[in-house]
């Protein structure tokens, strides 16, 4: 935005040089404002740039409903997530700085942080992968029992997470169908991290596989075209010119997926075992410290994630503004 | 010959991605509702029906469903007036708004439900006021509502605002000049744009705070027959190692999440036809 404005300003100022410089040296300003800055700032561009910006600034709003939905929007958004969060805020600047640092660098606090981001970090990964194959098998190939397939996708997203963490429970556990398979070779996957990791994996795939599938669909095939009749190997094509596109839409999706499984409660709760130490993750001690009536170790403990949840946010975000500028052809405006 | 080869070499690719997928479904996503199914009938039929029409199975399905609705009408209405005011003017601080509205997406359930208990708990200066008024909302069903509000807060709006904004202002600017009315014109001009993207939304709203667990489990007290959720009573059950009856009642929650999942299919497939 800003360097866009600035840029007008220096062309404003450019055209009205070389209209002057039109006057006396009978000189096209246009070739000098291609010669001089290229086909996208000629003066010609300026004028019709100046005009625009005229039109959208004076455009009227005729649409009605501006007062009523606004309205709305602000009075739900204030009651539902601003005041509350606020409040958050406001109890949280009760708490003295030593006592907010005494309670998050406590050694079973800081031990959940460990466990809530090592599990969510490797089923992030490995949703990075599962949710690259999915999307790639769900847009370039045909097979029977594709829509099923891609319907199904969504599922951990419509499963209540309850459902879905005492089923995965008792399939781990050591007399369920797949723990038993595991227990053979000495792989305890229920009340371990394993658990948590597959509780996790089993949340965050339709986040990732989500992302990815539209940006594959509109994906280009003439470059991957031109790349095969260059002679370039298919896993060279892949490497080089599909997966940098799909980069972008994959950071955002395990982002999302991240995000989500930091926070994730229902269904880690019940394969997790809850042992402090080992298999406790940060949103259970938030959760054991309100059973306790403990508010203000709660609070701290959730600003911690809060902040860290609002890290992702924003870097998800900034990512996507970057990438629908960049599909829309760089223009900023 | 070399072509040959090159095809044989794709179709091994194609079938072993294929392959894979088909695995990984299968074990993630198939094989834990196929558990849910199995244990929920391993004691016969009549034990899965007395199980599923149980006093407090019962009354935790009506509040559930009580709280699914009430939060799908409120966030409905909200996806609506947001998605207007979002793409229909131009304003300083759009993004902003977008924003704030995105964020219960990303806060974890355990702290929207610690939110409501700083605002409306024991130790929230409104406390006394609601007390005077007789009004309960933690540990009781108006915070089960609200934390439902909450954690689906954004769903409607999310599947509106990209339609809206591919679909331009023209034609209700051109509705707008010639005289019609607000409503006339999102009746006649916007809503039939948006359809498909509005039932997906509500559709998606629905599943999720059916199945809200996390933030539920903070507000609601687990009072069995009076702020139980269906969910919740799922983990009672579960903790008390009555699986059987655990997953029967599971078995409900699963059915309408794939009731739920068919009609998200056939929306977005009507959807992708008309246009």
């Amino acid at each position: 935005m800003a360097v866009c404005s600035i840029k007008y300003m220096i062309n404003r100022a450019l055209s009205e040089v070389f209209s002057s410089l039109v006057n006396r040296t009978s000189l096209k300003c246009e070739t000098i404002g291609t010669f001089i800055y290229g086909d996208a700032c000629s003066s010609r561009h300026v004028g019709l740039e100046r005009e625009e910006y005229r039109m959208k600034k004076n455009k009227k709003q005729v649409i009605p409903g501006l007062t009523l939905t606004m309205g709305v929007t602000i009075a739900m958004l204030s009651i539902v997530v601003l005041i509350p969060l606020a409040s958050l805020a406001v109890y949280s600047s009760k708490l003295g700085i030593r006592e907010f640092f005494e309670v998050i660098t406590r050694e079973r606090v800081l031990s959940s942080f460990y466990v809530s981001f090592i599990t969510a970090f490797v089923a992030s990964i490995v949703n990075a992968i599962m949710g690259i194959i999915l999307a790639w098998v769900l847009v370039r190939y045909d097979f029977p029992g594709k829509r099923i397939m891609d319907g199904m996708i969504e599922l951990p997203f419509a499963l209540p997470t309850a459902v879905a963490g005492i089923a995965l429970t008792s399939l781990t556990s050591d007399t369920g169908l797949v723990g038993r398979f595991f227990g053979q070779f000495g792989i305890k996957i229920a009340y371990t991290r394993i658990g948590i990791t597959i509780a996790l994996i089993f949340i965050g795939i339709p986040f990732v596989v989500r992302a990815v599938q539209p940006v594959l669909e509109k994906l280009d095939s003439s470059y991957e075209e031109a790349a095969m009749v260059l002679g370039a190997k298919p896993a060279v094509i892949f490497r080089r010119v599909i997966f940098p596109e799909l980069m972008p839409a994959l950071f955002t999706g395990t982002g999302l997926a991240f995000g989500r499984c930091l926070g994730e409660y229902g269904s880690v709760v019940f394969i997790a075992g809850n042992k402090p130490y080992y298999t406790e993750i940060t949103p259970l001690i938030i959760m054991s410290e309100l059973q306790e009536y403990d508010y203000a170790s709660a609070t701290s403990i959730a600003l911690v994630m809060l902040f860290v949840s609002f890290l992702i946010l924003f870097a998800v975000n900034t990512l996507q503004a970057h990438n629908s500028k960049r599909i829309r052809g760089g223009n900023s405006r | 010959m070399k072509t040959d080869k090159k095809e044989k070499k794709e179709w091994i690719v194609k079938l072993l991605l294929i392959g894979i997928s088909i695995l990984f479904l299968a074990v993630m996503l198939i094989l834990p509702l196929f558990v849910v199914i199995t244990e929920a009938l391993k004691k016969g039929w009549e034990f899965y029906i007395s199980a599923i029409t149980d006093e407090y199975t019962v009354k935790a399905l009506i509040l559930t469903i009580q709280a699914t609705v009430i939060a799908v009408f409120f966030n409905t209405i909200f996806g609506l007036c947001a998605a207007w005011a979002l793409t229909r003017f131009h304003y300083r601080g759009k993004k902003i708004l977008t924003t704030l509205i995105d964020i219960p997406v990303t806060v974890s359930p355990i702290i929207a439900g610690l939110i409501y208990i700083l605002v409306f708990g024991k130790q929230s200066a409104l406390y006394p006021l609601l007390q005077q008024l007789g009004v309960k909302i933690v540990f009781a069903v108006p915070g089960i509502i609200l934390a439902t509000i909450f954690v689906t807060f954004p769903f409607v709006s999310r599947e509106l605002i990209p339609v809206l904004e591919a679909v331009g202002t023209d034609e209700e600017e051109a509705a707008a000049l010639m005289g019609a009315k607000g409503m006339t014109i999102f009746w006649k001009i916007t809503f039939p744009h948006i359809k498909w993207a509005f039932l997906y939304g509500v559709v998606l709203c629905t599943a999720r705070a059916m199945g809200e667990f996390g933030a539920v489990s903070v507000l609601s007290g687990h009072l069995r027959g009076k702020t139980n959720t269906l969910p919740l009573h799922v983990e009672i059950l579960f903790n008390e190692f009555q699986y059987v009856s655990a997953f029967a009642v599971s078995s409900i929650l699963v059915i309408l999440a794939i009731v739920l999942l068919v009609i998200r299919s056939i929306v977005e497939y009507r959807g992708k036809k008309e246009t």
